[in-house]
């Protein structure tokens, strides 16, 4: 009898975050779902008798699509290098923050954790004068090298790099503040056994705080990767996708297919072909994980 | 039970006061009507400068006016539409008509003006009012007009040895051969940013070609009169007479002042930055002037953009939102607005006004005026121009892919997005076809 009680109870409580996760978050990603297989159109939001079932007709024409191959590629080619630049960034961060023979804690903190809290768009307005190919600060220290201006937002080649930099900055200071956290959690008693045993500061690092941090690295990494994939701001205020489509991310590309073309049918599909990928990637990431039995 | 009857009371109670606060409002709503009205941006903030001369005029009437940022315009209209909370009355690009009357929201407004006292048709240039008819329905009042002429700075074209600015294509492009050769590296002689379709589109217009075909529901840009246009353009970048994409100018008027480019093909809303920019010793070294043509004996035309006022079809209150788009487009309404923003007016007696009439920057808009065209009335336009002609005019400026090919690229991609008009229309047809 109490058993039975005990399990409604908790329930209860959770009714009312429970109906709002429901009617906000499952019914629009089940009708997404829905809208998906369809050609919902602003014809269709004019006149709901046009709307047409399509089957996997928005999915079989993504694959044919070189647009969302190059939005899917140059998201991939984002994830994987400022995923682990940011990753390495924000843990050297971390780690020196925390040092016992770094002064001023605070405010180095405080310095790290600044681009996380302003806005993009005034960082944007920032890092195109950085990047600007003639009076941009990278440019003139590369004239100091000897070096040719690169056009960096212009050039094909150099626009995601350019992106990449800008996120790494904008974000590591978020990872950062966490990973200080699980550094400040490994007991002293581990480093004083080593320093005891004779090992370097190397040793303490690679043989202590790494294992130690697993857990924290996990959760750090899955969430990043997650966070990386949705790249959507940057290039949306930086460099409009251009050029050639360089930096045309997937959640731009599905953003203005919905919200620029009204063509929800199509963007729903692009959302769900999205959430597939990072499902598979954060699997993947876990058992990686597992695999190395930490 | 004890709970269900105090809950049943307090709900009753609570009905009979909403009823009460409902019936108030409707006795204030039948001796004074409330118009909302959504405009963009400045427009906006500039109308609410206009409100009270419109309400001391209709004392029943009074206005809600509403700002809606140009950027993120497009979304906030349609998710109003889509909750059914469209103002009574608001300001549309006028390339926008045809997605909101694809919509059905918008009231077709001949009878209104059939039995207007203000406004005709007649009152208007020919090829603003043309862009609010769709299927010989009108559905907007022209509000104000943007239309591209050529800025383009003087005394560098003197130096480069032109008195003029040039009259046809040919001469745009001998120009620009010698300004690039007297001009240090970085200097430019046209600006033509790969992220506005523009200027190709209206390039095209001008050489005659017809953007799409088959009923608008096909693609042709790959028709020898658009090609040469397309072409004639994207040699200014292969030739580094204009500069490649749009990262290169981060502010367009400082690059004017500068010198950076002599050729700029702009619109209205540049003026009044341009004249802050252009100050001093610059003052007198730029003018406007309409667009070269083709050919020596054609005129040059640009294209009908502006914004229009439409009412809402929903509305409850049409005949009083209709008397407010009346006063907006009064002439010396009009002169005021201009005054106040530097729109440039829809109507033509409002250019009669000194302050129009003098200033020597308008006189090549309003003989560009009398020489626009409009873009095809489809709501698919903005996808086709935004995303795919923009597209392409950076994969030939670049060199990725031939004018020719890129061409047939776009229009490969237009069949595509118009796939659904093809079918809406074949379905009409068929109904149609059964009828009779």
């Amino acid at each position: 009898m109490t058993g039975k009680k005990h399990f409604f109870a908790p329930f209860f409580f959770l009714t009312p975050a429970l109906s709002a996760i429901f009617v906000f978050f499952f019914i629009p990603v089940i009708a997404a779902f829905f809208i998906s297989f369809t050609d919902l159109d602003i014809y269709a939001l004019g006149n709901p008798a046009t709307i047409r079932f399509v089957g996997f007709g928005n999915y079989t024409r993504l694959l044919t699509d070189p647009l969302f191959w190059q939005a899917l590629w140059n998201t991939l080619y984002f994830v994987l290098v400022a995923g682990p630049l940011s990753i390495a960034v924000s843990l050297l961060a971390a780690v020196l923050v925390n040092s016992r023979l770094t002064r001023w804690k605070a405010l180095f903190k405080l310095s790290f954790f600044l681009p996380v809290v302003t806005t993009l768009v005034a960082v944007a307005i920032v890092w195109r004068f950085i990047y600007h190919p003639r009076f941009g600060i990278i440019n003139y220290l590369l004239s100091l090298a000897g070096l040719h201006p690169i056009d960096w937002l212009g050039d094909p080649f150099w626009a995601m790099p350019a992106l990449i930099l800008m996120a790494v900055w904008k974000n590591f200071g978020y990872n950062m503040i966490i990973f200080i956290a699980g550094l400040q959690s490994i007991p002293e008693h581990l480093y004083e056994a080593a320093v005891v045993e004779g090992a370097t500061n190397w040793q303490k690092f690679w043989h202590i705080t790494l294992p130690m941090l697993a857990p924290t690295i996990l959760f750090v990494t899955v969430i990043t990767v997650i966070g990386f994939f949705q790249l959507f701001a940057e290039p949306y205020v930086m460099t409009q996708g251009g050029p050639l489509n360089k930096t045309l991310s997937i959640v731009l590309y599905m953003y203005r297919e919905g919200f620029r073309w009204w063509n929800m049918g199509y963007a729903s599909a692009i959302a769900f072909v999205l959430f597939f990928i990072i499902f598979v990637a954060t699997l993947i990431q876990i058992k990686l994980q597992k695999a190395k039995g930490m | 039970m004890k709970y269900l009857r105090k809950i049943t009371i307090i709900l009753l109670i609570s009905g009979i006061v909403s009823h009460v606060f409902v019936a108030c409002q409707q006795k204030t709503a039948s001796r004074q009507q409330v118009v909302r009205f959504w405009a963009m941006g400045a427009e906006g903030e500039a109308v609410q400068k206009l409100k009270p001369i419109f309400e001391r005029q209709h004392p029943s009437i009074k206005l809600d006016i509403q700002t809606i940022p140009w950027t993120a315009a497009q979304e906030k209209l349609i998710s109003a539409y889509a909750s059914r909370n469209l103002p009574d009355v608001f300001q549309l690009g006028n390339t926008w008509i045809p997605q909101f009357a694809a919509l059905n929201t918008l009231e077709a407004l001949n009878t209104r003006i059939d039995t207007s006292r203000s406004i005709s048709s007649a009152a208007y240039f020919r090829g603003i009012w043309q862009t609010n008819i769709i299927d010989s329905l009108v559905y907007g009042i022209p509000w104000y007009i943007d239309t591209r002429v050529l800025f383009y700075r003087t005394d560098l074209l003197k130096q480069a040895g032109f008195t003029r600015p040039p009259r046809t294509w040919q001469a745009l492009y001998t120009m620009a051969k010698a300004i690039k050769k007297q001009s240090r590296s970085g200097q430019y002689a046209l600006y033509l940013p790969t992220n506005e379709w523009a200027p190709f589109v209206i390039f095209g217009l001008q050489n005659g070609a017809s953007l799409l075909k088959e009923n608008s529901t096909r693609g042709n840009f790959e028709s020898p009169a658009f090609l040469r246009a397309f072409e004639f353009l994207i040699r200014f970048y292969h030739e580094d007479l204009a500069p490649l994409g749009f990262t290169q100018i981060t502010n367009v008027y400082q690059a004017f002042a500068r010198g950076t480019f002599v050729f700029y093909i702009s619109g209205p809303w540049n003026l009044p930055q341009f004249k802050r920019w252009m100050s001093d010793s610059l003052r007198d070294r730029w003018m406007t002037a309409p667009l070269p043509a083709p050919h020596a004996d054609t005129i040059g035309c640009s294209l009908a953009g502006g914004s229009s006022l439409v009412l809402n079809r929903h509305s409850p209150r049409k005949q009083a939102a209709w008397t407010f788009i009346e006063f907006l487009s009064l002439a010396q309404t009009q002169v005021k607005f201009y005054e106040l923003m530097n729109d440039l007016p829809a109507r033509k007696a409002a250019w009669k006004d000194p302050h129009l009439k003098e200033d020597p920057y308008l006189r090549a808009f309003y003989q560009q005026l009398h020489h626009v065209k409009p873009l095809p009335k489809i709501p698919e336009w903005e996808h086709i121009a935004f995303a795919k002609i923009r597209q392409y005019v950076e994969y030939a400026a670049r060199n990725k892919m031939s004018s020719r090919q890129a061409l047939r690229a776009l229009d490969r991609d237009t069949d595509k997005i118009l796939e659904k008009r093809r079918w809406l229309l074949k379905r009409q047809h068929a109904n149609s076809g059964e009828k009779p």
